[in-house]
């Protein structure tokens, strides 16, 4: 049977290379250049999957990215197979395997189908209505409702592919390679402008290049081979590089533009390995020449979604493009000139056309007066009452439409086919305009939305400008290509053009039937099942506005964004609702123009390139001992030691007992540090931190509090005056970029009178932080000539020195309250000396700690970690750290926001310590603390913020916020759990060594 | 996505920038001397304007440095940009 369907003498596809690929498993053969859609085709299978909703059998209904119907899965690899794919634009390669979508257990036995039978019972909106309640039913409901819908299975491995992206800078982009494209990327690289010309299609020429009819000549060729001999001029132009396979995804402001271009898709799989899949070129063109094209329209009537329906242009192209008949007796259905083309084609290749339903009085355009020489049948003023047929179309049955168009009459008019070619008029497409902030007018005389205005350097030129006709095509491209790029190209001066121009135009958006309107199915929304009806509810249930009734109704929702279906739908809508079109606008086309793969989205940012990952210049020490690793923003950071197979807790309590036992050390090299220099630098400081810089001894370091300027607790760290006009500045971890963000900006902006200057220095030290109370003696042996004594060198100080003569910052400053040293080194020795102070402590046993470790010791000594006991929603006083707020200071970023009524307000959340009765209950972090626990709703009064077991105290320690805490010391006070209820006691925040003498032990 | 004239770099694409607001609004030089109404209103209210607006820019990932823009936010368009510090050249 297959062979009937094929023609031979076709140019464009290789007959001699045969293809075998599966369809739902079946082993059929095409030909190298066949879309998988003309290769099924070939083999007569129209039915390719099943609908949306419905479950009503569907086929192939195009041959472009437009396609709805026939979308099916490509590949059945786990990592490589791709829901959604249109056949339509799908290349066949050797191994290809697809399957239908939607369909259970198969495309010809679909149990879903039985939604067809209740589809009266399912309008528009159903689900929305039926399973609003009982609303604890919902859980079930969506079980079901989740089955039952969805199109394609995403893959469930990783994929395997490459994927790129790539900058492309050009003078003009030229998108679209039909007769206008070409036209137009040739006069712009002739004459001398950097040209990019892309196209989705692996070849140039649109439907052109296969228009070979008597009324379409330029100079007395065939239009086709007029424009086959334009490109094949293309190649020895300079400055024109061509792109095909290659899709316009987005059009953004500034003439941005992502193209996804198609590199290995087409090959057979044995070819692709280690090959780039698709590319996303990141485009910046000055000038932008959008050439896309029209699309065929459907025709709205019932049952005109049956496989075999399939619009006219397209039978048109799988005929004259891939030598393929859709079918053996085709019947046409038109309101316009373009079926005759299809028509006349058939009939040159031996297909017989039954006749073409055209809903226009009789015309006698060049292009129908060919066809009517030919012998073919014209029902004229009549249309399409119904199809029948079940898989495949069988027959239509057609009608007289009355004198006002408006219902149909006279005896109804059986024709046997087993194909119909449908064409409701062309759409412009007008996506990317609209894509890149392009403002639409309406032309009434054949109701089209047309590009109007542009803030961009762009135009559109031939049909997707609303230029139909060969001749008005070529020359309003040449004069708005030469306009637009201010040229003088003559190529195109006198060309002799012959064209059949339509003369009578009508359109109807719904077409009359026989039936009433309820007993009808007239789909607008293929590919949601979305019909004439369903919006037509929508406005008698009252929605007005084209947004809404898109919405309820989801007609242009689905993937294909309702390319087919959209002006019928606002065609119907403004007739309903007695609206003009051009008035009712339309609905925003979205990029991408056609589905992107995520692997073409993501590039090469997979995996370790998904992220920056900022290591220390220790981190392979901590990985050879075992660490395990947190991620502190970008940094890793060691966060417990494991020895052999400690929990975490094991370990974090190992390591807090040992370095308050004797000593710890950590690795505090991703601390955030800002060298900052200038003779203001001591005022800058006042200005940003809470607390008074101005005399601050050289020497001397000191902890800062820094707000934002409504008050509210921004970070914090220690300050080191290095001398008189140079700061050094610790900064959070997760904080340092912010900060200096921060201070730039008021350097820059608010006060460009400071003389100051901020360089990041993080990266350049590495900091090894050694504390406990034999600290001293390990730093003593680190820097033998370091005077260690408290008078010389006592609490919050620094001093330079020198290890094996390399310099180094120490400062005596501690986060643990413990006696502790930080010593900072140029980053390339951080390792060296983080081994030279292990080996150096091992007398001692020097214990490595972790991150872990480090936040519960600062707990134990209520020391606050911005960011976890603290949410941008804390003040200082909140915090309780009154003492940190200069009064001299007349003023700081923040300070005057801490009197506001809301800042002053006595019930406001404030930080407060926790005990729990029973020491050895471990709260949650983040779990709510209550007063009253019986009477409902319970208020919550606040939360806990940190939270350990103290192995040094040896109970269960937390930090917590509570509303007007700080006067509910001894409140007792409860953490309602799931299955429990904790009682604890509100403390101060002080758990250990509240005398501070650790410090100096 | 747009193309940025840096005034220290020169045209740039927007993914190397940041904004950061209106502009022009000046800190007082006297926070303690205001009210809290007055506070407010230089704290937290900001325009949002369908046409011409004007705006902080930083160039974050080059100079570091900012500067100010005015762009009309129906459509995209920028009309200037000029430096900390100086006069909008339009109005």
């Amino acid at each position: 049977m297959s062979r009937n369907l094929r023609i031979t003498n076709n140019k464009f596809i290789d007959q001699t290379s045969r293809i075998s690929f599966k369809f739902d498993g079946k082993t059929l053969y095409g030909f190298k250049g066949d879309t998988l859609a003309s290769a099924l085709l070939a083999n007569d299978i129209h039915l390719i999957g099943r609908s949306f909703k419905y479950h009503r059998p569907r086929g192939i209904m195009t041959c472009g990215s437009e396609e709805p119907n026939a979308i099916v899965q490509a590949g059945n690899d786990a990592s490589m197979t791709e829901p959604n794919t249109r056949a339509t634009e799908i290349e066949l390669y050797e191994g290809l395997e697809a399957s239908s979508q939607n369909c259970w257990p198969s495309v010809n036995f679909d149990i879903g189908a039985i939604n067809n039978f209740f589809s009266p019972l399912i309008p528009a909106a159903f689900y929305y209505k039926t399973f609003m309640w009982p609303a604890n039913f919902w859980k079930l409901y969506e079980y079901f409702i989740r089955k039952s819908a969805g199109l394609g299975k995403s893959p469930t491995q990783p994929d395997k592919d490459i994927y790129d992206h790539r900058y492309l800078h050009c003078d003009v982009l030229v998108v679209g390679g039909g007769i206008s494209g070409i036209i137009a990327a040739k006069t712009a690289a002739k004459n001398n402008l950097n040209t990019v010309l892309i196209d989705d299609k692996n070849n140039l020429g649109g439907t052109t290049i296969f228009q070979q009819n008597e009324c379409f000549k330029i100079n007395n060729s065939y239009s086709n081979e007029w424009l086959k001999k334009e490109i094949e001029t293309l190649n020895s132009i300079k400055n024109l590089t061509i792109k095909t396979r290659t899709t316009l995804a987005a059009y953004h402001s500034y003439n941005y533009l992502l193209a996804r271009e198609n590199l290995t898709d087409h090959l057979d799989l044995n070819e692709r390995k280690d090959k780039i899949r698709q590319r996303l070129w990141k485009i910046r063109a000055k000038k932008v020449i959008i050439a896309t094209g029209a699309m065929e329209r459907p025709l709205i009537f019932n049952n005109n979604d049956r496989p075999g329906v399939i619009l006219s242009y397209s039978i048109k192209k799988y005929i004259d493009y891939f030598g393929v008949k859709c079918g053996q007796k085709i019947s046409l259905f038109t309101n316009n000139d373009s079926a005759y083309e299809t028509a006349i084609s058939l009939s040159n290749s031996g297909v017989s056309v039954n006749s073409v339903v055209d809903i226009r009085d009789r015309t006698n355009s060049l292009i129908v007066q060919q066809a009517e020489k030919l012998g073919i049948k014209i029902h004229w003023k009549s249309a399409v009452v119904n199809t029948n047929g079940y898989k495949k179309i069988t027959s239509i049955e057609i009608m007289k439409l009355s004198d006002d168009d408006t219902t149909v009459v006279g005896k109804k008019i059986k024709q046997e086919c087993d194909c119909l070619g449908i064409s409701g008029g062309w759409t412009p497409r007008v996506h990317l305009f609209t894509q890149s902030g392009g403002k639409l007018k309406f032309r009434d005389e054949d109701n089209v939305f047309l590009p109007d205005k542009s803030e961009l350097d762009q135009i559109s030129i031939g049909s997707c400008n609303g230029d139909f006709e060969l001749d008005s095509v070529v020359k309003n491209s040449v004069i708005s290509t030469n306009k637009f790029l201010k040229v003088n190209n003559n190529d195109y001066e006198n060309l002799k053009i012959n064209s059949s121009n339509e003369i009578n135009k009508k359109n109807i958006w719904l077409l009359p039937s026989n039936k009433p309107l309820g007993k009808t199915k007239p789909f607008l929304d293929f590919q949601n099942d979305s019909t004439a009806n369903d919006v037509k509810l929508a406005l008698r249930e009252g929605f007005k506005s084209i947004e809404h009734v898109k919405r309820y109704t989801t007609t242009g929702m689905a993937t294909d964004q309702g390319k087919l279906s959209n002006m019928h739908a606002l065609g119907i809508i403004a007739e309903t609702a007695d609206v003009k079109m051009g008035e009712l606008g339309t609905t925003t086309f979205r990029p991408p123009y056609t589905p992107l793969t995520f692997g073409a989205i993501v590039g090469r940012n997979v995996g370790e390139f998904f992220d920056i990952t900022r290591r220390t210049p220790m981190h392979d020490w901590h990985a050879k001992h075992n660490a395990e690793f947190e991620n502190v923003g970008q940094w890793k950071r060691a966060w417990y030691y494991p020895i052999e197979n400690e929990s975490i807790h094991e370990a974090v309590q190992r390591e807090s007992k040992a370095a308050r036992d004797s000593a710890g050390i950590l690795d505090a090299s991703t601390l955030g540090k800002i060298d900052i220099q200038g003779s203001d630098a001591s005022e800058f400081l006042n200005r940003v931190y809470t607390n008074a810089w101005s005399k601050l001894e050289i020497g001397k370091c000191r902890y800062g509090l820094m707000l934002n300027e409504d008050g509210m607790v921004y970070d914090d760290g220690v300050t080191t005056r290095l001398g008189e006009n140079h700061y050094i500045m610790t900064t959070t971890t997760g904080g340092a970029a912010n900060v200096l963000g921060k201070l730039e900006d008021y350097l820059q902006t608010e006060w460009p009178e400071l003389d100051v200057y901020l360089t990041s220095v993080t990266d350049h030290y590495a900091t090894v932080s050694i504390c406990g109370p034999n600290s001293k003696k390990i730093i003593s042996k680190v820097i033998p000539d370091l005077n260690l004594s408290d008078k010389e060198f006592p609490h919050m100080s620094f001093r330079n020195a020198l290890i094996d003569n390399i310099k180094c910052r120490v400062m005596r400053i501690s986060f643990t309250g413990e006696h502790s040293y930080e010593i900072n080194i140029q980053s390339s020795y951080g390792k060296s000396l983080w081994e030279k102070c292990f080996e150096a402590g091992k007398e001692f046993d020097i214990t490595p700690y972790g991150t872990e470790t480090m936040h519960l010791l600062r707990a134990e000594k209520g020391f606050i970690i911005a960011g976890q006991d603290t949410d941008g929603t804390m003040t200082p006083v909140d915090l309780q750290m009154d003492w940190i707020i200069s009064k001299k200071k007349y003023d700081f970023i923040g300070k005057r926001s801490l009197y506001r009524s809301d800042t002053i307000r006595d019930d406001r959340k404030q930080l407060v310590g926790l005990l729990t009765d029973d020491p050895n209950v471990v709260l949650e972090e983040g779990a709510q603390i209550v007063l009253e626990t019986k009477k409902q709703p319970i208020e919550m009064l606040g939360h806990v913020t940190s939270s350990y077991f103290s192995p040094n105290l040896n109970k269960s320690i937390a930090l917590a916020v509570v509303k007007n805490g700080k006067k509910l010391k001894g409140q007792k006070m409860f953490v309602p759990m799931k299955n429990k209820t904790i009682n604890v006691t509100i403390t101060d925040t002080v758990f250990l060594d509240k005398e501070n003498k650790r410090l100096n032990a | 996505m747009f193309l940025i004239n840096c005034p220290y770099c020169g045209e740039r694409d927007q993914s190397e920038f940041s904004a950061g607001g209106e502009a022009h609004i000046v800190r007082p030089k006297q926070p303690t001397e205001l009210s809290d109404d007055q506070w407010a209103e230089y704290l937290f209210m900001r325009k949002n304007i369908k046409g011409v607006q004007f705006e902080r820019w930083n160039h974050s990932h080059g100079c570091r440095k900012w500067f100010n823009m005015v762009r009309d936010t129906s459509n995209d368009k920028i009309h200037a940009i000029y430096k900390m510090g100086e006069k909008p050249p339009i109005k």
